[in-house]
């Protein structure tokens, strides 16, 4: 039966509901566009004997039509799906993206993420009234400005507003402003300590 | 309650199937018995059991559902669609009586969401199918959403077994809601939390060191 390929690559994605993101199936994605010129292929050849008298042949091509938009339903649907994982990478973890799971996209992709972070930015200094304001932050509602972390690994050194500099080691706890540490909290770096 | 930022394409509600929805592409995969009702040339080869060239009128076969509805005309001269055995009239009247005692899983993983894609069939028996799928979801409705509010930080395969995929998605949406109102009573709500990627990451490495 045509179009197997096609869900196959559907099922990729499906199985991963949380939101990760797979490695990019460049080889699926090319036996699926294959089935598809073949399909074309065998439909014109057939279109031109039906136009020549052949009416009998007109289901058949009606089936092949059928797989074609198949197919374009299930590649359209598997590159979108990936996309709004790609764009939750924005929001969940951060603007520059860890180098495996760079990997894992295609250079458009990684060319659509540079786009949506660019208008995101756009955006963001557009509201606020002049100054812009960072809507990727306090995505829960702060309790309070100073929060308690606890490095989980090392990261060097990082410098706070009054200009403090603070040697993130690993384990080693610090009482640090919010907003400094948000993203660091996100990518794993930190650990917010509830006391 | 854990800003999940991906948001997939929920599947279509009713009999309107959503074009990029991936359990909506899983959905209309499943098989569905038909019956040729002309001929096709050239298509031979789909008939796995016969040899020849061209695929006969009159051939029971299996059809995956978008491919029927694709070919499905209201003239009947293309295909004819068999009602699987679960829309069927005997499997109707076990569901009116008792909706609870049926393994909605076994019979099919998208049973709802199959029985309301038959409709697009034109078959007699249409409003009893309609129906009986609305009923039966109401039947079960109530259990579901029960169990979904009352099972917290235990296994729930066994609860989850006997359900179908949309009433599977309705328990996902109740255990996220209770855990989400459970860490905000344990004071856990304002924690700042790493991104998904990050605990996924993690969870693997772990599971990579444990084998």
């Amino acid at each position: 039966m045509f179009c197997e390929k096609a869900v196959e690559l559907v099922r990729e994605l499906h199985r991963l509901r949380d939101g990760q993101l797979p490695a990019f199936n460049e080889d699926g994605l090319r036996q699926v566009l294959q089935e598809m010129e073949s399909l074309y292929d065998q439909n014109q050849a057939d279109v031109n004997e039906a136009k020549a008298g052949r009416s009998d042949l007109i289901p058949s091509i009606k089936l092949r039509h059928s797989c074609l938009l198949r197919n374009q339903r299930c590649i359209t649907a598997y590159l979108y799906d990936r996309l709004l994982r790609i764009r939750a990478l924005r929001w969940g973890y951060g603007s520059v993206l860890p180098a495996n799971v760079r990997f894992h996209m295609c250079a458009e992709e990684v060319e659509w993420f540079g786009q949506y972070k660019k208008s995101l930015a756009a955006f963001m200094r557009s509201i606020g009234g002049g100054e812009g304001l960072d809507i990727t932050q306090d995505m829960k509602p702060p309790k309070s400005l100073y929060i308690q972390v606890r490095c989980l690994k090392d990261h060097g050194e990082f410098e706070i507003d009054d200009g403090t500099v603070i040697l993130l080691k690993k384990n080693s706890q610090h009482f640090l402003p919010r907003w400094k540490c948000e993203h660091l909290i996100r990518q794993g770096v930190l650990e917010h300590v509830l006391s | 309650m854990d800003a999940q930022s991906y948001h997939p394409v929920p599947p279509g509600v009713g009999t309107e199937e959503n074009f990029l929805s991936l359990d909506d592409i899983l959905l209309s995969h499943q098989r569905l018995p038909v019956r040729t009702e002309c001929a096709f040339p050239r298509l031979g080869f789909l008939d796995r059991s016969s040899d020849s060239e061209d695929l006969p009128e009159g051939t029971k076969m299996e059809l995956p559902l978008w491919l029927s509805k694709g070919l499905y005309e209201r003239k009947r001269r293309v295909l004819s669609v068999k009602l699987p055995n679960v829309y069927r009239e005997g499997w109707r009247t076990v569901f009116t009586a008792d909706p609870n005692v049926v393994n909605l899983h076994k019979m099919g993983p998208y049973y709802y969401g199959l029985g309301s894609q038959m409709l697009h069939f034109d078959s007699p028996e249409n409003t009893d199918i309609a129906q009986t799928l609305l009923q039966t979801f109401i039947g079960r409705f109530r259990r579901v959403m029960d169990c979904s509010q009352n099972a917290y930080n235990e296994d729930t395969s066994s609860l989850l077994e006997r359900l179908d995929c949309l009433e599977k998605a309705l328990f996902q949406a109740g255990q996220s809601g209770l855990n989400g109102f459970q860490s905000w009573e344990k004071g856990r709500a304002s924690q700042l939390t790493a991104s998904s990627l990050v605990l996924n990451y993690r969870k693997r490495k772990m599971a990579d060191v444990e084998d």
